[in-house]
């Protein structure tokens, strides 16, 4: 079953803070999916299906739609980590599809900068068979990236320099939204001599930590029909799983190299018709991978392509992550996933800020991409329109 | 042994044996006797194929480095640690396995790196795979 044009993106919302002091994470889930029910015209009475992931508190989405006063015919808990939320309205536009519910309200909330979890957060995972095998060698999340980026370097020439331009890129975008928790634009060479965490990957090759979230209300085109605010269809989904596979990782690929496909193909797209890409970055190496496996640039030359202003608004190649991303604007609780769909709506409904909005913005993409690059993700990809 | 923090981890019936044999100085990992795989993690059962018809193997603890990061400064216990080494060795029987490069100078570790293992044991048990330079060891 195709989900293409059976579901519309009629709600958005980011919360504008960076860091959120004396709030539950309940609460700030509260806030975000008041702001994009708003946006989308309706109330918390109309929502009939509820999504979240690992970062709500308790049973999920059990907790949550008692905390939220929810009367729900659908919910959904499906955790991959920061990719989580792409995966949600895939999830809600087959429900809606189905007949399963209308109203499809996904939220996300953390807190780590005021409970200074730090990069990745403090993990559930305790029990899971893997980690005796992998938590016990120092394995930070920006060192597993930096495996996979010395080994892109290796097999392809892929250099620090070129993963700076992405950073370079982001920055450019940061300094037009006050929201952003970096506004400043950086160089190059700003990136390659910031402090070295994990080699060759540097501090400013990494994301933000900040409180917040965001929240998205997908809904039936009968609904979307009724409502005053531009929605976005959904007109490809994908998704795919990408592990260890029994010891025979390779680390120079993403489950994007399936997840892409599967979006194209249900949107009946290329990526040549992509004005906009909200790409998942965690960490440069995350965004370079990641556009290679989606096919805007053949493997191996990420590097090229994200050169000499290949990402930067309006003009550039593939404009990306025009809000400053994870790298500047906004990673909220470890987890940039709803950030990427937020922003791709708003280049869609033309709402960008005007010095990064994409001319004729027709089709957009969002990518995320959770769990690490050097052990097991979950990739998600979703092709977005423009017309109702 | 190395500078490196050891742990305490936790046993299951699937990996008793690997655990047992690294104190012992020896490399074990389950082979599927249906379809040969070598299996990376140990457990119970073969994910290639799903036979659960395995044997435990020693393995020649031979590999190159598959790729690896210099941490220059870690979390928690590996505070003080000073830069180390964090690879994916691949071991001559097939699987990548994450791990430390130890005994090594950070700056002179390199991908294709020959390297053996070591069974990096604390006078408290606690016990670790982790890998040096063939040169080296
Ligand atoms: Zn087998």
């Amino acid at each position: 079953m195709s989900v293409r044009g059976k579901a519309f993106i009629a709600g958005a919302y980011e919360h504008p803070l960076r860091t959120i002091p004396n709030k539950t994470v309940q609460q700030v889930h509260a806030e975000v999916a008041a702001g994009a029910l708003a946006d989308a015209g309706l109330s918390f009475s109309d929502v009939d299906a509820y999504f979240c992931a690992g970062d709500a508190p308790g049973f999920g989405a059990l907790s949550m739609a008692e905390y939220l006063g929810l009367q729900l015919t659908h919910i959904d808990n499906t955790e991959t980590g920061g990719s989580s939320y792409l995966l949600h309205v895939q999830h809600a536009a087959e429900a809606i599809a189905a007949g399963h519910c209308h109203v499809a309200l996904i939220t996300l909330a953390g807190l780590p900068r005021s409970s200074g979890a730090g990069i990745g957060g403090a993990g559930r995972f305790g029990s899971a068979p893997e980690v005796p095998f992998e938590n016990f060698f120092g394995l930070s999340i920006v060192a597993g990236y930096a495996m996979a980026a010395r080994r892109h370097m290796y097999e392809f020439g892929t250099t620090s320099a070129q993963l700076a331009e992405i950073k370079v890129a982001a920055a450019s975008h940061a300094q037009h939204n006050p929201n952003a928790f970096l506004q400043n634009t950086v160089t190059v060479e700003e990136v390659l001599q910031s402090k070295m965490v994990a080699d060759p990957l540097h501090m400013l090759d990494c994301c933000v930590v900040t409180d917040g979230g965001g929240a998205l209300v997908v809904v039936s085109p009968e609904v979307a029909r009724k409502l005053s605010r531009h929605s976005v269809p959904v007109l490809g989904t994908g998704f795919a799983v990408k592990h260890v596979n029994n010891g025979r990782i390779d680390l120079t690929h993403t489950g994007a190299v399936v997840s892409g496909p599967r979006a194209f193909t249900e949107a009946g797209l290329s990526p040549g018709d992509i004005r906009y890409a909200s790409i998942y970055d965690s960490f440069t190496i995350t965004v370079l991978t990641t556009l290679e496996d989606l096919g805007f640039c053949e493997k191996g030359k990420g590097g090229e392509f994200v050169s000499g202003g290949g990402l930067q608004a309006p003009f550039g190649k593939l404009p990306f992550n025009t809000d400053g991303g994870g790298l500047c604007n906004n990673h909220p609780s470890n987890r940039g996933g709803i950030t990427k769909v937020i922003e791709a709506v708003r280049q869609l409904r033309n709402e960008a800020h005007p010095a990064v909005q994409v001319p004729n913005c027709q089709f957009a993409l969002a990518h995320g991409t959770g769990g690490n690059l050097a052990t097991r993700m979950g990739s998600a990809t979703l092709i977005l329109g423009q017309e109702v | 042994m190395s500078f490196l923090p050891l742990a305490d981890v936790e046993m299951n019936n699937e990996t008793q044996p690997f655990w047992d044999a690294l104190h012992n100085n020896t490399l074990l990992l389950p082979r599927c006797t249906s379809c040969a795989s070598v299996v990376w993690y140990p457990r119970a059962h073969c994910p290639v194929c799903f036979s659960t018809e395995l044997e435990w193997e020693e393995m020649s603890g031979r590999g190159t480095i598959y790729s690896y990061s210099i941490v220059a400064k870690g979390n928690g216990r590996w505070k003080e640690s000073g830069p180390y080494v964090v690879a994916y060795i691949e071991l001559s029987e097939g699987p990548r396995i994450l791990t430390n490069i130890v005994n090594v100078t950070p700056s002179e570790v390199h991908i294709n790196m020959p390297v053996t293992a070591v069974f990096d044991t604390g006078d408290d048990g606690r016990v670790l795979l982790r890998f040096t330079s063939v040169s080296t060891s």
